[in-house]
């Protein structure tokens, strides 16, 4: 990738293209990177290697980022099991559960904008004949606690909600979603991959029984990612989804990823450190973006809540403006849109159609996933690079043309039907 | 996704993008797409009505890059042409020109509706027979 420097404002350059796309994943913290490499070279032990001195130091070693990741989330180190990803602690919590308590029950209980590892993971359980039910979100992305209630019965053995949503950032009201789940007795699990590392998550206050984490979403490497399952009040049992040699106390076979096992647990301890003030930056960051935007610009729309949202995630449409027509105007900025364009299916975003947004808009937005390595020079070159953009694009749009005439664009018979 | 040369170079210099006076006779406007579907193609022409030639053409596009740049390629090759040759210009070729992968062809697609809608409305508008293509109307305008 070439990069070079332009000059902004005063001193204030800046080097593209510019990374603000961190809700997909995050740059890997010098000081994780540092941490991890003599765990592919002098420690490479198997941590499972009982007998001699590499095992014991990769052993040492991976408890040690138990510990940091348990703390993190207010768990013990033992609640800890570590996996591939997120993706993999979904399904294994979801599906664990399912195959564990399915002579108590057979209801799942999750909601619509969930990522696809919950939702596709449901519908596949549906097909074993599991029931599911798909809660609908409020125009904020927030599920409504009235629907939640009256969805459950003598049947349900799990709730599966997110702390934050992926696209729009919302933040699910999930301490209560817990209380009412252990009123009940119905187990919770969260996708908190988005949110650890970002707002404050404590599974003994929130009420979670079983949460999952991926390291490459707060500043550590890919594919290592674990599952919360809490071992008392109550003790959550599963049944493991991958036969092998027994590891992470049967729950998940195979050798544990040493390496990013420690890089997610340096990615952890500095998350702890530092949390509270990073978030106060981002916030303050992202509102600069948004303030920016919004103070040039016209029929710009905030989709998701803005008052239960990640402090990094903006997420806006762009009236009269094809999403991805405007990536292309800010290729030097990585960011992403929820146009149908910029999907492998050629279908807008799922979570903003779920928002009741329209599909104009879905195809309009753009997400900014503003993280740790962004500066305010960056916020605001990316703001005179939107702003100057979207208002070419408005130029060559004949929908903004035909909005100035004064023309209700909702009363227009279109030529072409909708295709979904 | 990558995009050709020329698909980029439409995009960032669109051709003819504006508006002609949609009430002139002999301005045929055709507007194809829908917001929903994340593609709406406004494309005019005006036609010399001596000679049935295509002496200017305008479009405005919301879409993805490759719907601008079949509109504004779509316009560059109306301008010169009488109205019958206009309407031997097929999708094919827009793909072609521009080398759009698989799933950017419904741009062309588009792209040769508005000509035929552009073209139909001319006609109507001068009491020819045609085949108009479908387009889309403002409600107030048709009662």
């Amino acid at each position: 990738m070439s990069t070079n420097v332009i000059s902004g404002n005063g001193n204030n350059d800046v080097k593209l293209p510019i990374y603000m796309d961190n809700h997909a994943t995050t740059r890997t913290d010098p000081r994780v990177v540092e941490e991890m490499l003599p765990y592919f070279t002098e420690k490479f032990g198997n941590a499972a290697s009982r007998n001699h001195e590499f095992g014991w130091v990769a052993e040492q070693a991976v408890e040690q980022a138990r510990e940091r990741i348990a703390k993190l989330i207010g768990a013990t180190s033992k609640e800890i099991i570590f996996t591939s990803g997120a993706t993999e602690s979904n399904n294994l919590a979801i599906k664990g559960v399912a195959e564990m308590y399915k002579e108590k029950g057979n209801h799942i209980i999750t909601q619509a904008i969930e990522h696809k590892a919950v939702l596709d993971t449901c519908k596949r359980l549906e097909k074993y004949g599991f029931r599911v039910t798909y809660l609908p979100v409020q125009k904020d992305g927030r599920i409504d606690l009235d629907d939640l209630k009256r969805a459950m019965d003598d049947k349900t053995i799990l709730v599966t909600i997110m702390t934050a949503n992926n696209e729009i950032g919302a933040l699910q009201p999930i301490r209560e979603i817990g209380a009412l789940c252990h009123e009940r007795g119905v187990l919770f699990h969260t996708d908190a991959v988005q949110a650890i590392g970002k707002v404050p998550f404590n599974v003994i206050q929130d009420n979670v029984d079983l949460a999952s984490l991926t390291a490459h979403k707060l500043y550590g490497p890919k594919g290592v990612g674990a599952l919360y399952v809490r071992r008392k009040n109550p003790r959550v049992q599963l049944v493991a989804q991958i036969d092998g040699g027994g590891h992470e106390r049967g729950m998940r076979s195979g050798t544990l990823n040493v390496p990013g096992i420690v890089g997610f647990g340096k990615a952890c301890a500095l998350a702890s450190e530092g949390m509270a003030e990073e978030a106060v930056k981002l916030a303050a960051l992202r509102d600069r973006l948004k303030d920016a935007i919004m103070g040039q610009l016209d029929e710009v729309y905030i989709n998701g809540s803005v008052e239960h949202r990640l402090p990094g995630n903006l997420n806006i449409s762009f009236a009269y403006v094809e999403g991805e027509s405007l990536l292309m105007g800010i290729n030097d900025i990585a960011v992403s849109s929820g146009s149908a364009c910029t999907s492998a299916t050629l279908e807008p975003s799922y979570v903003l159609k779920g928002l009741g947004a329209g599909d104009d808009l879905a195809h309009s937005s753009i997400r900014f996933g503003i993280g740790r390595f962004n500066t305010q020079a960056e916020v605001d070159y990316v703001a005179a690079r939107v702003i100057e953009t979207v208002k070419r694009l408005r130029e060559l749009s004949p929908l903004y043309e035909m909005a100035k005439e004064g023309i209700d664009l909702t009363k227009v018979q279109w030529a072409a039907e909708p295709t979904h | 996704m990558a995009y050709s040369d020329k698909v980029l170079d439409h995009y960032s210099n669109p051709r003819n993008v504006g508006s002609l006076d949609k009430n002139s006779t002999e301005v045929g406007t055709g507007l194809v797409g829908a917001p929903e579907c994340g593609d709406v193609m406004k494309l005019q022409i005006k036609v010399n009505p001596a000679t049935n030639i295509i002496e200017d053409a305008k479009f405005k596009t919301f879409g993805c890059g490759s719907a601008i740049a079949s509109s504004s390629l779509a316009t560059e090759w109306v301008k010169g042409k009488t109205v019958d040759e206009a309407l031997t210009i097929r999708n094919t070729d827009i793909v072609k020109e521009l080398s759009l992968p698989p799933v950017k062809i419904h741009c062309s697609v588009l792209a040769e509706d508005a000509i035929r809608a552009a073209i139909g409305d001319w006609k109507k508008k001068n009491g020819q027979h045609s085949q108009a293509q479908p387009q889309a109307q403002p409600v107030e305008q048709r009662a």
